[in-house]
C-alpha cells in the first residue's frame, strides 16, 4: 500500500504517542528497519475523510532534537533529509497538556524545520483537574498552528483530528520562535549555502549532528568540521543558548494564554501511592513479588498452551505421514518444516504472557520506579534498573526475556542484558540436569537432612546467576558506546493500564517473533533435521540392507528392531559423523561421540539432548523413556577403558557445559533480530561455547 | 548549596550548574536557572533521587544532581 500522504508523528515519551498512533491505524500497521538503529520503525495507514490514504510513521520519543542515544538519532534524520523513505510531508506533535512548557520545547524546535505542522494537545483532563487553563484557541494564534484537543486515552476527538489533517496546509505556515541565526552567526548561512540546506535551523543541527547523520556524504562532514573551526562553533554553548532562548519563548507564551494554579494542594495520588511502591522494605517485598508472580506465569501457566500446541503438531505430524505418499519431500516437509514450525510456535505462550505483564508494568508508570528502585544496584555491574525483569524472566526462557530488554532505552545497558539473560539457566535446561543428576549425583543426605540431588540442582541455578552478573560486569568494561550515561528520568505519574494497548503490545510482540526469528528457527531447524537424518548413501544404504535381512527381523521384537535401526542410522548420519570428527576436540572435556551428536542436534533446543540420548542408546519411543534413558546411560561402557562412560566427572563437566553453552538457536535467532545484526549474535555464541568449553576442561580435570 | 544535598521535602531555586554537557540535558528536561525544585524523596537504597520541577517528576542520580547549583 502507498499513502498519499506522509504523517510523522513527533513527541515527548508518556505523551500518549503510542496510543494515538494505534487509534490512528489500528491493526494496520507494520514493524520494519530504520537503518542503522535497533529502534522499530512503526508505520500504518490512515483513511481520510477525502479519500486519501495518510501512510503514518511513528518516531520514537524524545524530549528533543538533540539525540541522548543513537536511536533517537533517527528523529532528526527522517525530519531533516527530504530523500528519507518517511521524510513527512506534514508532522503531528503530540503534546500533554499537563506538561506543556517542556513538551512545547520539542514543538519549537519541530517547528524551525519549516515542515507543516499540527499539534496535538492530549491529556487535557490531566491539566485541568491539575488547575492548568489554556485558551487553546489563543495558544493556536500564537503558534500559527491548528491544535486538537485529543484523549487519546478515551480515543476521544479522534474523527477532528483526522479532519485537521485533512485541511492541513501543504507549506508551513507556523510562525518563527527564536533567531536561530543569531545562535552561530554567519556558521549558519556559510553551511546552508555549501551543503544546500534552505532551513537555517536545519544547517544549525548540521553543525551539531553531522558525525552521526548518514545523510551526509564524508566530504559534506568533514567540509562543516572546517567551517565550524573556522567559526570558533562551540556545539554545548550554542545547545544550552538554544534552550534558553526557546524557554524564554515559551515562557512568553505560555504567559499569555495559559493560567497555572500557583499552590499544588495537598499531596497527589501518585506520591501516595510511591511511599508505598517505593518504601525501603515494602517497596522491595512488592516488586520481588510481582517479579515471582511473572516467572510463575510464564513458567506454569504457559504450560497447558504450550503442550497443547506440541501436541497438535505431533497429532498433524503422525496425520500426514498416515496420508502423504512416503519419498523424501514428505520427509522434509513433515520432519524438517512441520517440527520447526512447531518449535516457532510453541514459544507464542511465553511471549504473549511475559509481555501482558511488561505493558501492564509500563502503561501504569511502574517500570519507571522499577528503574528508580534498582538504578544503584544494577549500575556496578553495567546492567540497568530494568535488566532485572529479563534476568528473572530468563529463569523460564530467554526468547521472550531478551525481547523484554526493549524497555531498558540506554543502548550499552540493553546489549549487555541481553548477551547475559541466556546465561541465566533456563527451564529447556532442567531436562537436562534432572537427567544427569539422577545418573551421577548419590541421592543421600548430607548431615542427615540435605538431599545432594537437590543441592547440585541448586548450584546450578546459583552459578547461572552468578556468572550473569560477572559476565555483565567484564562486558562493561569491554564495549564501548557513544551514549552518554545519563540517568536523567521522567517519572510518570501512575494510570490505569489500558488493556487495548495491552492487546497490541501482545499481538506485535508475537508478529515480530514468528516473522522474523521464525524464518531463522526454520530455517536452522531444516539443517540440523538433514544432518540427523541424512548420510552418505553407501553407508545408509548398507544398514537398510543389514535390516531388511530376514534374520533381524527374526530376532528381535518390532520395538527393538526399530530402535537399534534408528540407532545406527544415526551414528552414520552426517551428525553422526560430525559427532566422531569432533571427538578429539571434546574429549579433554570428557565427552565420546555419541555426547558429542547430541551437542550437535541439541543446538536445536537444548531439551532435544534427552530425545538424542534415547536414540542413540536405541531406546523405545515409549512413556518410559526417560527412566530407560538414565538406565542405558547408567550401563554405558567406554570400549577402551572397559569402565561406565558416565561417571561423575563425565556428569558434572555435561552440565557445566549446558550451563555455560549458547545451545539454543531461538535465542539466537531472537538477539538478532533485537539488535538488528549478526555480529551480536556472533560475540555471544563465540564466548558462551568458550565459556563452556573452558569450564567443562577445569571441571573434568578437576575431578576426574 | 548543591541540588544533591537537599533532603527529601526540601526546596531551591536552581543559579547554575557546573558541568556544561549535563546541563543541556538537564535543561532540556526543564531545569533552568531561575526554576524551583523541591526534592520529592530517595530511591530505598539512597541513590538515584526524585524532584519535582515545572511541574512533573524528574529522577536523576546523585552526582548529577550535584551539578545543579542552588540560590
Amino acid at each position: 500500500m502507498i499513502g498519499d500522504l506522509k504523517v510523522a508523528l513527533v513527541g515527548n515519551p508518556n505523551t500518549g504517542k503510542s496510543t494515538l498512533f494505534n487509534l490512528l491505524t489500528g491493526l494496520n500497521q507494520k514493524v520494519g528497519n530504520f537503518p542503522g538503529v535497533t529502534v522499530d520503525k512503526k508505520t500504518g495507514y490512515c483513511k481520510l475523510s477525502d479519500g486519501r490514504n495518510a501512510e503514518i510513521i511513528d518516531l520514537p520519543g524524545t524530549y528533543s532534537l538533540y539525540p541522548k542515544s543513537k536511536d533517537e538519532t533517527v528523529v532528526f534524520e527522517v525530519l531533516a533529509d527530504y530523500n528519507n523513505s518517511s521524510h513527512p510531508d506534514l508532522i503531528i506533535v503530540v503534546a500533554d497538556a499537563s506538561n506543556l512548557k517542556r513538551n512545547l520545547l520539542l514543538y519549537t524546535q519541530v517547528a524551525d524545520l519549516k515542515i507543516p505542522v499540527i499539534i496535538a494537545l492530549n491529556m487535557m483532563d490531566l491539566a485541568n483537574s491539575a488547575g492548568t487553563e489554556i485558551n487553546v484557541q489563543q495558544l493556536s494564534e500564537r503558534l500559527g498552528v491548528q491544535i486538537v484537543c485529543i484523549c487519546a486515552r478515551k480515543g476521544e476527538n479522534i474523527e477532528v483530528l483526522k479532519q485537521a489533517v485533512v485541511h492541513a496546509p501543504g507549506i508551513a505556515l507556523q510562525t518563527d520562535t527564536i533567531e536561530v541565526e543569531s545562535l552561530a552567526p554567519g556558521l549558519i548561512t556559510k553551511i546552508q549555502d555549501e551543503i544546500l540546506v534552505d532551513k537555517p535551523y536545519t544547517a544549525l543541527q548540521l553543525a551539531h549532528q553531522h558525525e552521526n547523520l548518514g545523510f551526509l556524504t564524508p566530504q559534506q562532514s568533514n567540509r562543516i568540521e572546517e567551517l565550524e573551526k573556522e567559526y570558533s562553533f562551540h556545539s554545548s554553548k550554542a545547545q544550552a543558548a538554544e534552550t534558553i532562548a526557546r524557554y524564554n519563548f515559551i515562557n512568553d507564551v505560555l504567559f499569555d494564554t495559559v493560567k497555572f494554579k500557583l499552590e499544588a494542594e495537598g499531596e497527589s495520588l501518585s506520591n501516595r501511592i510511591d511511599k508505598v511502591l517505593t518504601h525501603k522494605v515494602g517497596g522491595f517485598a512488592i516488586f520481588f513479588a510481582i517479579l515471582f508472580m511473572i516467572f510463575q506465569a510464564i513458567f506454569a501457566w504457559s504450560e497447558y498452551p504450550m503442550t497443547l500446541i506440541e501436541n497438535l503438531f505431533s497429532w498433524l505430524t503422525a496425520t500426514a505421514h498416515q496420508y502423504l505418499p512416503e519419498g523424501a519431500l514428505t520427509n522434509l516437509l513433515i520432519d524438517g518444516i512441520l517440527s520447526g514450525l512447531s518449535g516457532v510456535l510453541v514459544f507464542i505462550p511465553q511471549i504473549a504472557i511475559l509481555f501482558a505483564f511488561i505493558s501492564i508494568l509500563e502503561d501504569t508508570g511502574y517500570m519507571s520506579r522499577v528503574t528508580f528502585m534498582m538504578d544503584k544496584i544494577m549500575r556496578k555491574v553495567g546492567l540497568n534498573g530494568k535488566s532485572v525483569v529479563p534476568l528473572i524472566g530468563g529463569l523460564a526462557c530467554a526468547v521472550p526475556s531478551v525481547m523484554s530488554a526493549r524497555t531498558i532505552e540506554n543502548w550499552k545497558d540493553r546489549i549487555i542484558t541481553i548477551m547475559v539473560t541466556p546465561l541465566v539457566s533456563c527451564s529447556a535446561r532442567l531436562p537436562i540436569y534432572t537427567l544427569l543428576i539422577s545418573l551421577v549425583v548419590p541421592d543421600t543426605k548430607a548431615l542427615g537432612f540435605i538431599n545432594m540431588q537437590g543441592m547440585a540442582l541448586m548450584g546450578l541455578y546459583v552459578l547461572s546467576m552468578v556468572s550473569a552478573i560477572l559476565v555483565a560486569w567484564v562486558m562493561k568494561l569491554l564495549i564501548r558506546s557513544r551514549d552518554k550515561g545519563y540517568f536523567i528520568m521522567e517519572l510518570p505519574i501512575y494510570r490505569m493500564p489500558r488493556w487495548s494497548n495491552v492487546g497490541l503490545t501482545i499481538y506485535e510482540k508475537v508478529k515480530a517473533f514468528v516473522f522474523e526469528a521464525g524464518k531463522v528457527i526454520v530455517a536452522i531447524s531444516i539443517v540440523l533435521w538433514v544432518l540427523a537424518s541424512y548420510g552418505p548413501s553407501s553407508s545408509q544404504k548398507a544398514i537398510d540392507e543389514k535390516y531388511n535381512a530376514p534374520q533381524f527381523s527374526q530376532q528381535y521384537s518390532r520395538d527393538d528392531f526399530e530402535a537399534l535401526k534408528a540407532s545406527e542410522k544415526l551414528e552414520n548420519s552426517y551428525a553422526g559423523l560430525v559427532g566422531k570428527v569432533i571427538e578429539p576436540a571434546i574429549k579433554p572435556l570428557g565427552f565420546d561421540w555419541k555426547i558429542g551428536i547430541s551437542l550437535i542436534t541439541s543446538f536445536a533446543a537444548r531439551e532435544v539432548f534427552v530425545g538424542t540420548m534415547a536414540t542413540i542408546y536405541s531406546v523405545h519411543n515409549d512413556e518410559a523413556a526417560e527412566d530407560s534413558v538414565r538406565e542405558k546411560m547408567r550401563q554405558a561402557v567406554n570400549p577402551e577403558t572397559g569402565k561406565p562412560v558416565f561417571t561423575f566427572a563425565v556428569g558434572m563437566s555435561l552440565m557445566i557445559f549446558y550451563a555455560f553453552a549458547m545451545q539454543c538457536m531461538s535465542t539466537l535467532a531472537i538477539v538478532y533480530r533485537e539488535t538488528k545484526s549478526w555480529k551480536w549474535p556472533a560475540i555471544q555464541l563465540g564466548y558462551m561455547t568458550a565459556l563452556a568449553y573452558l569450564s567443562s576442561l577445569l571441571v573434568y580435570n578437576l575431578l576426574n | 548549596m548543591r541540588l544533591s544535598q537537599l533532603q527529601p521535602g526540601q526546596s531551591g531555586v536552581i543559579k547554575e550548574f557546573t558541568d556544561l554537557e549535563m546541563s543541556v540535558k538537564l535543561m532540556e528536561m526543564g531545569c533552568l536557572p531561575g526554576e524551583p525544585i523541591v526534592v520529592e524523596r530517595f530511591a530505598p537504597l539512597g541513590d538515584p533521587m526524585a524532584i519535582r520541577v515545572s511541574g512533573y517528576q524528574l529522577s536523576l542520580r546523585k552526582n548529577e544532581a550535584s551539578t545543579i547549583i542552588l540560590q
